[in-house]
């Protein structure tokens, strides 16, 4: 059985460029909640290596933003960008949500971030979370009500 | 493809075909009869510390090589799946295991009123067994499986409980407390997670990752569990071989399978007796692909209705967000149900029912990537806000609905399509019903209503989940009419007296509920049929 191959695609220098201002303009850093930006080195090269199976979608995604812009994406001034990605997200929500999916997957797994979040960064296992049992009294009113199935006999009848 | 070799193993007793929920169960029922048995499954055995829980970017890893989606993951176990003529997509996991590794371990059982749909309802057809024929079979599988529970659900029909039920959480007490404000039911949900030691697996922590496989071994995949005591005695399991064909002999029977190997090569698995457990797509699709002089339309194909009659679950999803924290990434993602809107009731404008799975939070990459689709989360400045409000603060539900079977609902091959071994994969063609789509809509008004009497903000909707065809059912149905059926009240095709199909492509309907559990019921009685006639198997 051969593996369904995947190219390689490693992006421009120009689509790195738009992909860092998208992914600082989706998710800029806050002082306030002391969280970096989506465009942040570290953040940014894992959501590179990270593109996979979506490589060329993001692709396509870029290009359509270079061409909003019509090829001067990069010069433009911060409330045009704002504009622009804005106009983008409403007219092509099926490319926009493949950048949202590809930043925040390395974004919200960034060990800054998720101090940030009240999170400890480390993976679910082997330690495990705790969760409250809850209170089974609360069934009591369900239990009253009595049974709520609908019986049928052997002839499919409801009895 | 790869060059044949000459290469045929010796023959066998019983070959079954898929080592997943039901392909498991049945080697186990069969194990004791001390035949030899073979089951052969394209993946491989799934490695529970490769699973995302164990790493950091587990949630970016459910999006790649742990996604639920065959067409996306894209690996060598996986075969193509054309799904562009449904709005419903295929999901599964190729391995041993099969859906189990993936799935929710949510386990409700069907009710009794979802054998008797023509009788109760006058639309589609009623099953050949009932629940009580099931009954026992459901009993055994929840002690194999290891199922927690609370016994006593009025929704049911007593049944009894293996070990304790799955922590309620938060997310239990806040939408149970609202249901019990409109007066309507809700319990918690039968869960195939291992609440106490159990059988030697380890207690649930909450890892929260039930649906990319679970790294403590809690939840119940038949790797773990079936497949363990099979193989102590003496079944053997294939991997990495895909099934392409089943043969016949000039008799019309079963004579084994063709397969390819890891390697490539072509192999022919000479058999007595040849089980089908690959799923209400994968069976389908094998038995399209045996087509032969003897058998032109497909094998076990005389009644035309293999592949015909898909029914997939319509899910509706209905969510909000609470101010007071709510159980966020941490436990089983589903935690409790309701059976209220289940049974039939024509006031509302649809027959039959659903069922609903409340369910606990996501973790941030989910909770980001849901909340920017939904619209509730902005680009820019005002991101970290809106995100504040939504991590570890939802909770909600899912709609199952029942979903009538329609004949023009099915699996075809596709005609260009094909796998890593050259076999024709297949095509989905499915289309919601009106029914269906009726009830969605009920659904999702009431689940609206009870998120805002349990006092939820932000409530979001979507009335058709596309990535959640993980109930692949009704394509070589049982029944005991030979033209309306493709095989008999106890599995065994009625044109190939030595063929049988174990998996979920037998309902006959699909009941509101996730169908693992009675997959795996199924598969026992089956197998408790076989052996009660070993002597007149064929007859």
């Amino acid at each position: 059985m051969e593996r369904m191959i995947r190219p390689s695609i490693e992006l421009t220098a120009e689509e790195r460029g738009v992909l860092a201002m998208v992914a600082g303009y989706m998710i800029p850093a806050s002082v306030e909640h002391g969280m970096p930006g989506a465009d942040d080195p570290a953040i940014l090269a894992d959501i590179v290596a990270s593109l996979d199976r979506d490589a060329t979608g993001v692709r396509t995604a870029l290009a359509r933003i270079l061409d909003m812009a019509g090829g001067g994406f990069g010069a433009l001034p911060r409330d045009e960008v704002r504009d622009l990605l804005e106009a983008f997200r409403t007219g092509n929500r099926e490319l926009a949500g493949l950048l949202e999916m590809v930043v925040a997957r390395s974004y919200y797994a960034d060990d800054r971030v998720m101090l940030a979040l009240d999170l400890e960064p480390r993976p679910p296992f082997p330690k495990g979370y705790e969760v409250e049992q809850g209170d089974l009294a609360l069934l009591d009113p369900v239990r009253a009500r009595g049974p709520i199935w609908r019986a049928v006999d052997t002839k499919g009848d409801e009895v | 493809m790869q060059s044949k070799a000459a290469h045929n193993p010796e023959p066998v007793d019983v070959l079954i075909i898929g080592a997943g929920a039901s392909g498991a169960a049945l080697a186990w029922s069969l194990a004791e009869t001390r035949m030899r048995i073979v089951c052969l499954e394209q993946g491989d055995w799934p490695v529970p510390s490769a699973f995302p829980a164990n790493r950091r970017d587990w949630e970016g890893r459910t999006y790649e090589d742990y996604a639920i989606s065959p067409n996306r993951r894209g690996l060598p176990a996986d075969y193509p799946i054309n799904d562009d003529d449904s709005p419903i997509k295929v999901a599964n996991y190729n391995g041993v295991g099969g859906g189990t590794v993936f799935y929710a371990a949510h386990f409700p059982r069907l009710h009794p009123s979802d054998f008797r749909v023509r009788s109760l309802d006058g639309v589609a057809e009623d099953w050949p067994i009932d629940y009580d024929t099931l009954a026992p079979f459901y009993d055994l599988n929840d002690r194999k499986m290891g199922v927690a529970s609370l016994a006593g659900d009025p929704a049911y029909p007593e049944k009894p409980a293996v070990m304790p039920p799955i922590p309620m959480g938060r997310t239990g007490e806040v939408l149970g407390t609202a249901m019990n404000r409109l007066g309507w039911h809700w319990w918690p949900s039968d869960a195939a997670i291992a609440t106490q030691e159990y059988d030697g697996r380890a207690p649930c922590i909450n890892l929260g990752q039930c649906g990319s496989g679970c790294a403590q071994g809690a939840k119940a995949s038949t790797d773990i569990t079936y497949w363990q005591e099979a193989i102590r005695s003496r079944v053997e399991v294939r991997t990495g071989c895909r099934v392409a064909r089943i043969e016949t002999n000039a008799e019309g029977m079963a004579s084994g399978a063709v397969y390819y190997d890891r390697e490539g090569r072509e192999i022919f698995q000479t058999a007595e007796i040849v089980v089908v457990a690959c799923n209400g797509v994968g069976t389908p699709r094998l038995l399209l692909n045996s087509a032969s002089g003897r058998f032109p339309d497909g094998l076990a194909n005389s009644s035309g209705l293999v592949g015909r009659n898909l029914m997939l679950h319509p899910y509706a999803q209905i969510r909000g967000h609470f101010d007071q924290p709510m159980d966020s990434l941490r436990g089983s993602p589903i935690c409790t149900w309701s059976m209220e809107f289940y049974e039939t009731d024509a006031a509302r404008g649809f027959l039959r029912g659903y069922a609903y799975q409340f369910s606990r939070g996501m973790g941030p990459v989910r909770t980001a990537i849901n909340g920017m689709a939904d619209g509730l989360i902005p680009w820019g400045a005002d991101h970290h806000a809106a995100m504040r409000r939504l991590f570890g603060h939802s909770a909600g539900m899912v709609s199952i609905c029942e979903d009538l079977p329609e004949e023009h609902n099915r699996v075809t091959l596709d005609e260009s399509l094909r796998d890593g071994d050259g076999i024709p994969a297949p095509k989905i063609t499915y289309t919601l019903s009106d029914n269906s789509r009726k009830m969605l809509e009920h659904s999702v008004a009431r689940g609206r209503e009870i998120l805002a009497e349990a006092g939820a903000r932000d409530i979001t909707s979507k009335t058709l989940l596309p990535y959640a065809g993980w109930h692949l059912m009704g394509t070589a149905r049982m029944g005991r009419d030979p033209e309306r059926s493709v095989v008999n009240e106890w599995g065994r095709a009625h044109d190939v007296r030595n063929l049988f199909i174990v998996d979920g492509s037998l309902f006959v309907t699909s009941g509101g509920v996730n169908p693992t559990s009675t997959i795996q019921a199924l598969a026992l009685y089956i197998g408790d049929r076989i052996k009660a006639r070993i002597y007149d198997l064929f007859d």
